[in-house]
């Protein structure tokens, strides 16, 4: 199992996820003027974080090559339903 | 402002209504007093979150608070034609009749909502909506004492398990879960709680219930489901708040307002009653009757008949269309139409009038094409704009002008159709009330003119795909009987002149107006929102006619004044004075003295060069075709709306449509067979290179048959020797292309619309003049038909072109039978594709479409939908607006050096 996850991270099509602190938690949902269930959502056992050890509630903020905007950022919020 | 003093109002006048009325006044007022601080005076603004909606039946006791009124006799209206009390027109439930007032509400027709009221049924009746589920929950509930023919200890496992199926799959699983129950209680002939023996219910469609052999009346049926306790009922999947079963069995029937169901007057003065009145009164009827019978100690068996036919009346008043029974008609033996029937199917309610909705002040024809109007122009039939109308307001300034119109009348042209006075009132213009009307106006009086030249209005084609397939365009009014438009505009519509109709909408108020133009007008569409460049270009004859001009055209200056003048330029100042002048001095004319420009073009000039260059407005080099006049395609429309802004880029794209068509005018321009004659040594070139393709095929073919074909990797001999033959068909193909193209008379009008890219292409050209070539079925030569050969006229296992789809004929010269057989196979595959795929295609955008409506873009550049969930964070991750933008980027280049 281990080993499996880590071949998904190193996936050329899966872009970089970060777990984001508390603090830049606050700042992203004070600057969209959201609450956490305005945000697009990601389950818990999204492959994609599995190693993040993310809870409901987290944030995470992936970083993607985009063909009209070079990169891009852009955030969900951890879920369990 | 009126709408803020009633409310205050209506309280006082509500004493007597009925208790929930009275109580949401009294809401509305509070909500009233809370918002008054708010910017919408006036109109109480709710501001509230729906948390869940609740369905529920009516029970006996709801009906009776929620009434007015009981009606207890059939008769309508009395000798003076006033509605009878206690009848069904009772004005207490409403009033229809204008004069007359509501005794409920104290308020008149219109303003009046009307009320409920009941009778009381003299013997219960069973709904019929509720027919089957009365049996399933009898048959599952125990004879004698009601409770669920489940035992004591079984019975919350059931209902946990029904909760543990719906959390896992969901609501209509637990609906399936209810239902198999049910059925599993089918067998159990013994009631696990009292042990008394069950007897076996069936239902007599639709409403008759007999119980081993013996009918059992609703009175009966009613006893046994008041007995089925609360707890017991929710393991059907009922509420008990919401839905007792006994209430499945009607003791009173409500009775509709009576403006939900208002008389019609005749003609002749006559009344005529809607269905659902004719259906109440033969119940109201029965049901006295009934009532008499009972009281009269009446044999059993007339009563019994009276209850029949009072179910029966029942029953047809809410399903009209229920299997086993006759329809209940009118006296002319048509069927009414009742409850169900109102909301049912295409005419129903939901259908017809919630889903469907119509629109007045529109018109809809056939559309032809008119390019001598401006692209923001609509050409209107005269008899349409003399029935479509504009309200003017009547004021001191207006009235000479305004009454004029009243003067014409509905026939002449310009005239009016209507003057509505201050109060609201409509009044038609005829011949004999044209002078009252003409006396009667003054200002405040608004007066229904006929459309004329200059108004608004929206044009629209469906399927309304984009925004640019609903425009505001201007009215010309016009003779003939098709709405008119420009060809140029045909694109953004995707409309075309084999037929189509297009729908026409006049705005009827200063609001909507300034609405249309604003946002709407056609040069405010021009630079489309998927690609960030003009959606109107030239299009055919007018990218012909501006290739040939700006090629090496030359002509008289008084020719090209001519040409400039009937173009609408007025200001020759920019064309040389000089005896002869060239096209693309003509064509500069049209361009912004400070206008320059560097493009390329999709033809090339006698230098092979496809370079385009405008200096100082001067087209200095380049032939001017699709590559640059084209819709979405090239930067010079674009380039100019940015510089000039979208009025002058509308105005400068009709000019250079008309500028195309007018040279062609008066160049000449057709095709002909002769378009594809190629010279003697040209088609002795074109048969060489198939000759060489046939023995080169011929090569490969006895390579594989000695084995000696090398095969290619992953691929069978078979296979490889297939792909070998139809690149080698396909390459002789495009030689004879080339060498079509290298000898076609550049001056052949055919090979000029190719070039310019107005129609055509240089393939269609060679397919004419040489070879039509290999035709493909998925990508592989033709392999179908007989076993072993395409056709009966090859041997079997023939690997030749010829037998497997090659035509080696060109249109012109005439195709073999076999080569037209070949020819019509693979366009019915196409025909199908293509006649298959548009409706899914059409389906799947229509979804996307319905899916993404109400999605928006906020001020912080995110997407979101209308509960505030981000969709993105930043408009299509880069933030630009397309139709802002140059080909959906931002030219940075340029913008520094707008601002250096």
């Amino acid at each position: 199992m281990a080993k499996q996850k880590s071949v998904i991270k190193e996936h050329i099509l899966l872009p970089e996820h970060v777990k984001l602190t508390d603090k830049e938690k606050e700042a992203v949902l004070k600057h969209y003027g959201i609450a956490q269930r305005q945000l697009p959502k990601i389950f818990k056992n999204d492959a994609a974080i599995a190693e993040l050890d993310a809870k409901p509630g987290d944030i995470i903020k992936i970083i993607r090559n985009s063909p009209t905007a070079g990169q891009t950022i852009f955030y969900r919020g951890v879920t369990d339903v | 402002m009126a709408d803020e003093e009633q409310p205050k109002e209506t309280p006082e006048e509500v004493q007597e209504a009925p208790v929930v009325a009275a109580q949401q006044t009294k809401q509305e007022d509070a909500q009233e007093k809370k918002e008054k601080s708010d910017i919408y005076v006036g109109l109480p603004v709710i501001s509230k979150k729906v948390k869940a909606i609740e369905f529920s039946i009516l029970s006996p006791k709801l009906i009776k608070k929620m009434a007015v009124c009981k009606v207890v006799t059939p008769e309508l209206y009395d000798k003076e034609g006033y509605p009878v009390d206690g009848g069904l027109m009772d004005t207490r439930m409403g009033v229809i009749d204008p004069g007359l007032v509501c005794r409920t509400d104290g308020r008149k027709l219109k303003d009046c909502p009307g009320y409920f009221g009941y009778i009381e049924l003299a013997r219960p009746v069973v709904h019929i909506k509720f027919a089957g589920l009365i049996l399933s929950i009898i048959k599952a509930s125990c004879s004698e004492c009601g409770r669920v023919l489940i035992p004591a200890n079984k019975f919350d496992a059931a209902k946990k398990k029904l909760d543990q199926v719906e959390s896992e799959s969901g609501l209509a699983a637990r609906r399936k879960a209810i239902k198999d129950i049910i059925a599993s209680m089918k067998t159990v002939s013994k009631c696990p709680h009292c042990k008394a023996k069950q007897p076996n219910l069936t239902l007599e469609k639709p409403t008759t219930y007999f119980e081993d052999e013996k009918r059992i009346s609703p009175i009966e049926l009613r006893a046994r489901l008041e007995k089925i306790p609360d707890e017991d009922i929710e393991l059907f999947g009922l509420s008990p708040r919401h839905f007792r079963p006994e209430w499945a069995i009607l003791t009173v029937l409500p009775i509709p307002p009576v403006t939900m169901r208002p008389s019609i007057t005749l003609e002749s003065g006559e009344r005529s009653e809607d269905d659902l009145t004719h259906k109440l009164g033969d119940i109201v009827r029965i049901n006295q009757r009934l009532f008499e019978n009972i009281n009269a100690g009446a044999p059993e068996i007339i009563i019994e008949d009276l209850w029949d036919l009072l179910q029966y009346h029942i029953t047809t008043y809410f399903d009209n269309a229920v299997p086993q029974l006759p329809p209940a008609r009118h006296r002319s033996g048509q069927p009414l139409k009742t409850l169900t029937e109102r909301i049912k199917s295409k005419d129903g309610r939901i259908r017809h009038n919630l889903a469907g909705k119509r629109t007045n002040f529109s018109a809809r024809t056939v559309v032809s094409p008119d390019p001598m109007l401006a692209l923001n122009e609509v050409g209107v039939p005269k008899v349409i704009a003399m029935k479509l109308t504009v309200p003017e307001r009547v004021n001191t300034w207006n009235i000479e002008y305004l009454k004029g119109f009243v003067k014409n009348g509905p026939a002449a042209y310009p005239g009016s159709n209507y003057i509505v006075r201050p109060d609201g009132r409509k009044k038609r213009i005829t011949d004999e009330t044209k002078e009252a009307s003409l006396e009667e106006l003054q200002p405040g009086y608004i007066v229904e003119r006929h459309l004329m030249d200059g108004d608004v209005a929206i044009f629209n084609r469906q399927p309304s795909l984009h925004r640019m397939s609903m425009m505001c365009h201007r009215v010309r009014v016009m003779p003939g009987m098709t709405l008119r438009l420009n060809p140029a505009v045909c694109h953004p519509y995707n409309a075309d002149f084999d037929g189509d109709e297009m729908n026409l909408h006049i705005p009827q108020t200063e609001e909507a107006r300034a609405e249309a133009e604003i946002l709407m007008e056609v040069q405010t569409q021009l630079i489309s929102p998927r690609y960030g460049l003009s959606v109107i270009g030239c299009v055919q004859d007018a990218i012909s006619g501006n290739y040939i001009l700006t090629r090496n055209l030359e002509m008289p200056r008084n020719d090209a004044l001519d040409i400039l003048y009937t173009i609408g330029v007025t200001d020759f100042s920019r064309l040389p004075k000089k005896e002869r002048v060239s096209g693309k001095e003509v064509f500069s004319v049209l361009l912004p003295d400070d206008f320059s420009f560097v493009g390329e073009s999709k033809a090339r000039d006698e230098n092979r060069s496809r370079e385009v260059i405008i200096r100082e407005g001067k087209l200095i080099k380049g032939i001017m075709d699709r590559a640059n006049l084209g819709e979405g395609s090239g930067l010079l429309l674009r380039n100019i709306h940015q510089k000039y802004g979208k009025d002058f880029t509308l105005d400068l794209l009709g000019k250079l449509f008309r500028l195309g068509i007018e040279v062609l005018f008066r160049h000449g321009f057709t095709v002909g067979i002769a378009d594809t004659d190629l010279p003697e040594d040209a088609a002795a070139e074109v048969r060489k290179t198939l000759d060489e393709a046939r023995q080169k095929v011929n090569l490969f073919i006895d390579e594989y048959k000695n084995n000696k074909l090398d095969t290619f990797p992953g691929k069978t001999l078979e296979e490889t020797l297939e792909l070998r033959i139809l690149e080698t068909l396909n390459n002789a193909r495009n030689e004879t292309g080339a060498i079509v193209a290298e000898y076609a008379n550049p001056h052949s009008f055919t090979k000029i619309m190719a070039d310019s890219g107005a129609r055509g292409n240089l393939l269609n050209l060679a397919q004419m003049a040489a070879c039509v070539g290999q035709q493909a079925m998925r990508g592989k030569r033709i392999e179908k038909g007989y076993k072993g050969r395409t056709l009966s006229c090859f041997r079997k296992g023939d690997l030749m072109p010829a037998a497997h789809g090659f035509i080696k004929n060109g249109f012109k010269g005439g195709l073999e039978p076999w080569e037209f057989f070949f020819g019509s196979v693979t366009g019915r595959d196409s025909l199908m594709d293509t006649a298959l795929r548009t409706p899914k295609s059409g389906y799947l955008y229509r979804r996307l479409a319905n899916a993404m409506q109400d999605l928006k873009v906020e001020y912080d550049s995110t997407v979101r939908d209308s509960g505030g969930t981000i969709i993105q964070f930043s408009y299509g991750e880069d933030g630009i607006d397309v139709s802002r933008s140059e080909k959906g980027m931002l030219n940075v280049k340029r913008i520094i050096q707008a601002a250096l």
